[in-house]
């Protein structure tokens, strides 16, 4: 059950998308998320749909895999929907006892599942096509002027590598503990919410001990790798921006740009 | 009547995905009641996931698992009941613990049966004697204790429900050898006391031929062999070339043997090794008074 969890999952592949640099990739995604929002038309909306399967087409990640990360959010698309399909005032659609349809409330709906839709299944396309490392990587590097701020970027994205690094592992750690524990009786899937709660405990606190033991065990063999820091330090791999680069950069630039216009462009047409 | 028995039963992990695995493949055999059971292999054959089914963690992909010849997934709301009955000690057992006091720790599954307090007390207190806990360390913090320590009072934490069926992942893994050797004899004991049946899985050959009665032998999620203890370890060649090996007295006796010295080759203990040993010097040295 703990397995099946897909956001941030990477799938490794040799496509013009994983080869891209991951700092280029950042900033177009977080381009991307922008221009969701500036362009939210049918027109854009539409347009953006498009670039999405296009980019996950080229970097060969199947569509299907959008499905399951939407699985987590599809509560909140569901309250979204409902929230704007019966309360958004304007011309009405059909009446249902006190709840009203409208046209708006519709459009809204459509505009915001497709919006949430992109927003997810495009940050989803960074982490399936970028390693958690060379993503740290690269916001280190992104962040760097910080550094003359007194920002430690360095200690931050380390954390961040540590972190991605054992969530699998802390899974995995759980799972076992959940066994030994359902072993001694212990019900951890049924009662009222308090008695759930409750039940949690036994798995928690073992979880929390090891952590705090894993992590020790990793500063030692840190240190015993003379570890000290950023000041100093060389990479293995070298981020170098390609021909590639530019060439995939400057074509999704000119798509942001017509989605960004898309909204007078929609308005151009006669509708 | 077998206690458990495993009817064709395969488990395939993520069943449906791009990854599916088979960790167990069709898989029948029966643990009699009271044996002392062994259960090698080498590393990734199965043996975790096959004894995470006999107390229902997991449920088999097809097959059935009985316990006392019922159905354990049968009614599924259930299935606590066969947790109580078959006791199951995981790889190291000491990163479960999780209450104030030793005393506590030891009493979650008994409390989770629904005993009553005196019961528990009693149960724990047991438990306690058989793994060689004193009683003031019942009242100390499971975090305070050495690793062997907090080792024998996770095991107790299974004890204190008295299992039939007690399984146990290799409880002496990374113990040093007398902390090993302590752990064992008191399962031994257990088994001795309360005649409960003993499915011990374990890398350690030389462990399994001084407790197991019988032995099972997994690869690739099927088993290769299930027999008596002597006559698994009179098959050197095929266990070490399942990648696994025979304890260093049978490997010195099969030496002699091949020597041309005429000795069984199910000698597995050292102490029956010495016998035969002993025997066979008495036979030359009669010859020569003779």
């Amino acid at each position: 059950m703990l397995r099946d969890i897909t956001i941030g999952q990477h799938f490794p592949g040799n496509s013009p998308v994983h080869r891209m640099d991951p700092r280029a990739k950042l900033l177009l995604t977080i381009g991307y998320i922008v221009i969701l929002f500036v362009g939210s038309n049918p027109l854009g909306l539409a347009l953006s749909t498009v670039f999405l399967v296009v980019a996950y087409t080229v970097a060969q990640i199947p569509l299907r895999l959008i499905t399951k990360s939407l699985k987590p959010i599809v509560p909140i698309l569901l309250f979204t929907a409902v929230l704007n399909l019966f309360f958004v005032p304007g011309d009405a659609v059909f009446t249902l006892w006190v709840f009203t349809v409208t046209w708006q409330g519709l459009y809204n709906v459509m505009v915001l599942t497709v919006r949430i839709i992109c927003l997810i299944a495009g940050t989803s396309l960074l982490t399936y096509t970028t390693s958690p490392i060379v993503l740290t990587d690269a916001l280190e590097r992104l962040l760097a002027p910080l550094a003359k701020l007194k920002v430690p970027v360095h200690e931050l994205s380390m954390m961040m590598t540590i972190a991605l690094r054992f969530i699998p592992t802390l899974i995995e750690e759980t799972d076992k503990i959940m066994s030994a524990q359902k072993a001694r009786g212990a019900e951890l899937d049924t009662g009222t919410l308090r008695e759930r709660v409750k039940a949690l405990i036994p798995v928690l606190i073992p979880l929390f001990v090891s952590a705090f033991r894993r992590a020790d065990e990793l500063a030692m063999a840190m240190e015993c790798r003379c570890y000290h820091g950023g000041e100093g330090r060389t990479r293995l791999r070298k981020l170098q921006l390609g021909g590639l680069d530019f060439v995939l950069t400057a074509v999704c630039i000119a798509v942001f740009v017509l989605i960004g216009f898309s909204g007078t462009l929609w308005g151009m047409l006669p509708l | 009547m077998s206690v458990i028995k495993v009817e064709h039963l395969t488990y395939i992990y993520g069943e449906g995905m791009p990854d599916a695995t088979v960790a167990l493949n069709d898989v029948s055999f029966e643990v009699e009641r009271g044996e002392f059971l062994g259960v090698i292999g080498p590393t990734g054959c199965g043996k975790s996931t096959l004894i995470t089914h006999f107390n229902g963690l997991n449920r088999p992909t097809k097959g059935k698992l009985l316990i006392d010849g019922e159905d354990i997934w049968a009614q599924p709301k259930q299935i606590r009941r066969y947790r109580f009955k078959v006791g199951l000690v995981f790889q190291y057992p000491e990163y479960q613990l999780f209450e104030e006091t030793v005393r506590k720790d030891i009493s979650f599954g008994p409390r989770n049966m629904g005993l009553p307090e005196e019961e528990i007390t009693q149960r724990v207190e047991e438990a306690a004697r058989f793994c060689g806990l004193s009683p003031e360390m019942l009242e100390r913090s499971p975090f305070e204790l050495s690793g062997g320590q907090k080792r024998r009072a996770a095991i107790a934490g299974v004890l204190a429900m008295r299992p039939e069926v007690l399984v146990l992942d290799e409880p002496a893994a990374g113990l040093d050898p007398e902390g090993r050797e302590m752990i064992l004899s008191q399962v031994k004991e257990y088994h001795k006391q309360t005649g409960a049946t003993i499915v011990l899985v374990s890398h350690s050959m030389e462990d399994i031929a001084k407790y197991a009665d019988r032995v099972l032998v997994l690869q690739g999620g099927e088993i290769a062999m299930l027999d008596t203890t002597a006559n698994i370890f009179a098959r050197a060649d095929e266990l070490v070339a399942l990648g696994l090996s025979v304890p260093e007295v049978t490997k010195i006796f099969l030496q002699l043997r091949a020597k041309g010295i005429a000795i069984p080759t199910d000698v597995y203990t050292v102490k029956y090794g010495r016998d035969i040993l002993m025997d066979a010097l008495k036979r030359k040295g009669g010859g020569q008074h003779a």
